[in-house]
Order: structure tokens, then sequence, then C-alpha cells
């Protein structure tokens, strides 16, 4: 009975509650009312999350922009320009005729480059070289300016420099930073002939007339042989209150369309290297070489002849033709590891009946430690009529930036 | 007397060949810019639809890039364009002193041109002949991230000829991360 009794109670409890559960139509309606103001604000608060990412990806884009205008823009610095090389060179060297030996060590070249661009069509351009070392009087070294230039542009392809710059002459006379080439020294012909380094005063143009052909034209300060000179190398006046009683004009062709070929033939005129001292001796110089690279293989080879009035006799016999070249095949095992021969000949009294050229051959190789850091090991034979060439070693460390 | 004529005549001749190219420069474009970069996009997709894409320089991507180039790389992001498996990228890198702009379409990580859009320095500008840039065609990534050929080099031109083979081969990483990873982000 009892049971029964719980029974009944527990079923109206049920009963009572699932009718208080059930909502009237107008309580839900109300209800209805009450989500669509949810969700109108739900919509509403979606709105404004939309705009606060949109307006968060102006900022983020903006921010992005402005970090990275900041730090890709060029700054005031970056139109200054810093550079250099140098080179240490260790010489070991046997006189033929055993009278004399040369051992040596020698800080050869430092150099700093220095560039400012003043806009996009003005630059300007310069080198400091301090040679062996040490400078001053007495010292075995020179401090030296061989560039110093300001260069602007005519056109797209033309452009033209005044100030002190190199001449367009041979290989190593405009690009000699010592990871670009083979030897721990510079090859003779250009050095003796040519004379490289060589740089003088006056003003230039250059440019392309087609793709692949170049030209540069230059009027410049000229050689001066003081008495009793003959070669051109002692005739460099380095620009330092120069002689210029007569000035000399420098001319190149240059054709580089096809990858890895350069061929090119500069030609200048001397008007007179004794610049006005006695008896007038103009002079020409005539170039041309070519490089040639195939992947691995490089090839090099130059011819350099002056031709000077037949007054320089009267200083040294010969002198009036003066002459050289060489040939340089180069073999790349690896990227870090180069082999070179090279045959030279060079004559500074070409003109005279006796034998008086001087013979070189050298071998060689290149470890480049990082594609602008080389260190050089060579072997040269050089022989002269007088048994006066030297033989040996060269070793050298060299660097670019 | 027949000397100082002809030594003023010299100068003189000199003096007006400056001043009348000096003249006719005016009105000549900067020097060095051969091609916009939305007209290399434009000229690269002519046939294609392509979609201006962002890859997200990560610390990852940033690494690798500055190994292959051998310098950090500038700022956070590269734009891109891209069209199924080819992208092309516009990239600088400094020569010597100024930078070089440079155009690389890739495909199927595989090189398919080299454009040199800009170039401002003095001297090497023959990297831009397209019988130089042709070498490019068809060269792929190493597993040391080099180039897989020899570049035959122009002399006196070896600093523009290194920043090309560096800008071809940070192209050709681009390139494989944004065809296999995550890393691109739609603008």
């Amino acid at each position: 009975m009892k049971k029964q009794l719980l029974a009944m109670i527990i079923g109206l409890n049920i009963t009572a509650v699932a009718q208080a559960a059930t909502p009237s139509m107008e309580e839900m309606w109300q209800m209805i009312q009450q989500q669509q103001g949810e969700i109108a604000t739900l919509k509403q608060q979606l709105r404004k999350n939309d705009a606060r990412i949109q307006e968060t990806e102006v900022i983020a884009e903006a921010t992005i922009s402005a970090v990275e205008q900041i730090s890709m823009a060029p700054s005031a610095s970056s139109k200054t320009t810093f550079g250099g090389y140098g080179e240490l060179h260790y010489n070991s060297l046997d006189r033929d005729d055993s009278s004399a030996s040369k051992d040596e060590m020698d800080f050869h070249r430092f150099v700093m480059f220095t560039g400012h661009q003043f806009s996009d069509r003005v630059r300007f351009f310069s080198e400091l070289e301090v040679e062996h070392s040490v400078a001053g009087d007495d010292q075995p070294g020179e401090v030296e300016l061989e560039q110093a230039y300001i260069e602007w542009d005519l056109a797209s392809q033309h452009s033209a420099k005044a100030g002190l710059f190199l001449l367009p002459i041979g290989i190593i006379n405009e690009t000699h930073e010592p990871n670009t080439f083979y030897g721990t020294e510079r090859n003779n012909v250009e050095k003796n002939i040519i004379p490289a380094t060589w740089w003088e005063g006056g003003a230039a143009i250059k440019g392309e007339i087609s793709e692949g052909l170049s030209y540069d034209a230059a009027i410049h300060s000229g050689l001066f042989l003081d008495a009793g000179e003959y070669k051109p190398r002692d005739g460099r006046q380095k620009v330092g209150k120069a002689r210029a009683d007569d000035f000399a004009f420098t001319g190149r062709l240059k054709y580089t369309a096809i990858p890895g070929l350069e061929i090119a033939a500069s030609v200048q005129v001397q008007q007179d290297i004794r610049q006005g001292e006695g008896e007038a001796i103009g002079g020409t110089l005539f170039e041309t070489h070519v490089a040639w690279q195939r992947d691995d293989f490089q090839l090099r080879a130059l011819y350099a002849r002056w031709d000077f009035d037949s007054a320089i006799n009267n200083i040294a016999v010969g002198a009036d033709e003066q002459t050289g070249f060489y040939i340089e095949p180069s073999y790349r095992i690896s990227d870090k590891i180069g082999l070179f021969a090279r045959y030279s000949e060079y004559d500074n009294l070409a003109g005279s009946a006796t034998n008086t050229a001087v013979e070189q051959v050298d071998i060689g190789l290149n470890y480049w430690l990082h594609p602008n850091v080389v260190f050089k090991i060579d072997y040269q034979n050089q022989d002269t009529p007088t048994e006066t060439g030297y033989d040996g070693f060269n070793m050298g460390v060299g660097y670019s930036f | 007397m027949l000397k100082e004529l002809y030594r003023a005549a010299l100068v003189t001749a000199a003096a007006a060949c400056f001043a009348i190219t000096s003249l006719a420069s005016f009105s000549v474009s900067a020097k060095g810019v051969y091609q916009s970069g939305a007209d290399f996009f434009a000229e690269v997709f002519a046939q294609q639809q392509a979609e201006s894409k962002i890859l997200w320089l990560t610390p990852e991507i940033r690494t690798q890039a500055a190994a292959i180039v051998g310098h950090p790389v500038r700022g956070l992001r590269i734009r891109y364009h891209q069209s199924d498996k080819k992208t092309a990228w516009i990239l600088e890198e400094i020569g010597k002193e100024m930078p070089i702009t440079i155009g690389v379409v890739v495909e199927e990580d595989v090189i398919q041109l080299v454009k040199i859009l800009a170039y401002r320095e003095s001297r090497g500008g023959e990297v831009r002949y397209p019988a130089y840039t042709a070498q490019y065609k068809g060269a792929a990534l190493q597993e040391d991230y080099q180039l897989n050929r020899n570049i035959d080099g122009i002399t006196g031109a070896t600093l523009s000829m290194w920043a090309v083979n560096k800008v071809a081969a940070l192209a050709l990483y681009y390139h494989a991360v944004v065809n296999q990873s995550s890393a691109t982000h739609q603008p």
C-alpha cells in the first residue's frame, strides 16, 4: 500500500515538473525575441571584429613597409663605399750569374678604395695605395694616389670622367686585385712595356657603340723621360706636379659580345716624352690582348709595342722600338685551386741589332681560400742575354673586398 | 706657334665634345634601368594567369639565403609571381658598389630565364647581354646550394658575375621553398 502511494506521489511530481518546463507560446515568443537580440548583438560584434582585422592588416602592412623602407633604403652612409686590396709577397730568387740573390718579404701593396655616389648620374671613386709598407725619406715604399676621379653619365650607355684615372690599356692595368690574376708578381710585359700600373690626370669618355663593343677615349698628362731615361716605366709622373707641356691621348676598342671572351686593342699617342726639354720625342703605343675563358680553362695573351721617334736612340740605342708579349694558359682544377703557366718576353731596346730581350717562364698555382682571398706560389725562370735574369720561387697572399 | 695652335684646337675639341654630350644627356633616362618589375612580370606571364604572392623570410629561410649570397638578406618578405609550378622573382645584389636588379624565372626547379632589369655599376655591364644571361637557362641547384654548371665569365666583370650567380641560386632556393612548404602567404 505504501509502495503504491509512493509511486503515485512521484508520478504527480513528474507531471507537474513536465508541465512547468514546457513554455507557453508567449514565453516562447519572448525567448525568440531575446535570442534575436543576442544574434543582432553578435552580428554587430562580428562586424566590428572584421573591421578590426582589416584595420590590423592595414597597420601590419604599413608597419612592415615602414620597417622595410628603413632597413632597405639607402642611407647617407651607404652612398659612400669603402673597399680595398692588398698583397704580401715572399721572393726567393738567384741571379743566373750567381752574383746576387733576392730573398725578400714585402707587403707589396696596401690599397684602400673610397667612393661616393652624389646622385644616380654623378659619382666619385678613389684608390690610395701604400707600396712596400713604409714610405718616407730613405724608405723603400711610397704613398700613391692611383685613382681619384669624378664620373658622370652622359647617356644610358655613355659616361665621362675627369680627374686622376687608370689608363684603358692592357689586362691588369684597370683590374689588378690579387685574386683576379695568376702569379705572385704581376707579369713583366705589362709592367715594363705598357707600363702598368699607369695612371694619369685628364678627362675621358667611355661607352658602348653596340652590344659587346665598347670604346674609351682619353686626353691626359703624358710621360716625362728625364735625361738619360728611355723606358716608359721611368716616365710615369704619377700626376705629382707633372710636366704637362705636351698631352697624350689614349683610345681603346673592346669586344665582349661572346661570354668568356674579351678582345681589345688600345692606341696611345705621346706628343713629346721630353715635355719640351731638348729635342722632342714623340711616341705611339699599340697594345692588343685576348682573354678567353671556357669552362675551367682560361687563356690570356697580350702584345704591346712602343714606337718612339729615332731621337730616343741618342739616349739608348734601340730604344725607338720597345716590345713585349705573353701567353698564359690556366686551368681551374676546382673552385679553390687553379694552375697556370706563362711565357713572356719583353725588350726595352728592341730596335737595336743585338739581342736584348728578357724571356721568362712562370708556372704555379693559386689557392682561393675564399673567392676574395688567395694564396699563390710560383716558380720563375728568367733569361737575359747578359745572364742577369733571376730564377726561383715567389709566394704570396692577397685579398680584396 | 703651330704647336700652341694644335694644343688649343685639341683642348677646344675635347671641351666641345664634353659640352655636346653633357647637354644631350639631359634628355635621356637614368643609367641602366632596362625594364620595370611590372613589365618583367607581365612579359613572363603574358600567356598565363599569375598570382602575386609573398614569401615571408622565416629564420630558417633567412639563414639559408644568407649562406647562399654570403651576407645577411635584407627585408622581411619577398614578393613573387606564380602560375602553377612557374615562379618569377625580382632580386637585388651588389656587384662591386651598386645593386644590380635581376629578374629570374624558375619552372620545375630549373631556371628558365635570367634578365638584368637594372645595372648601376660603372664597369661590368656586359653581364646584362642576353648572350651572357642565356648561360643560366637550364641551371639547377646542387646539394651545396651552388649552381650545377659553369658560367663563362667576363674579364673585369667578375664581381658582377658573382652577383648574378648568387641571385640565380637564391631564386632557385626560394622557388623550392614555396613549392614544398607553407611559408607563403596571400597578400
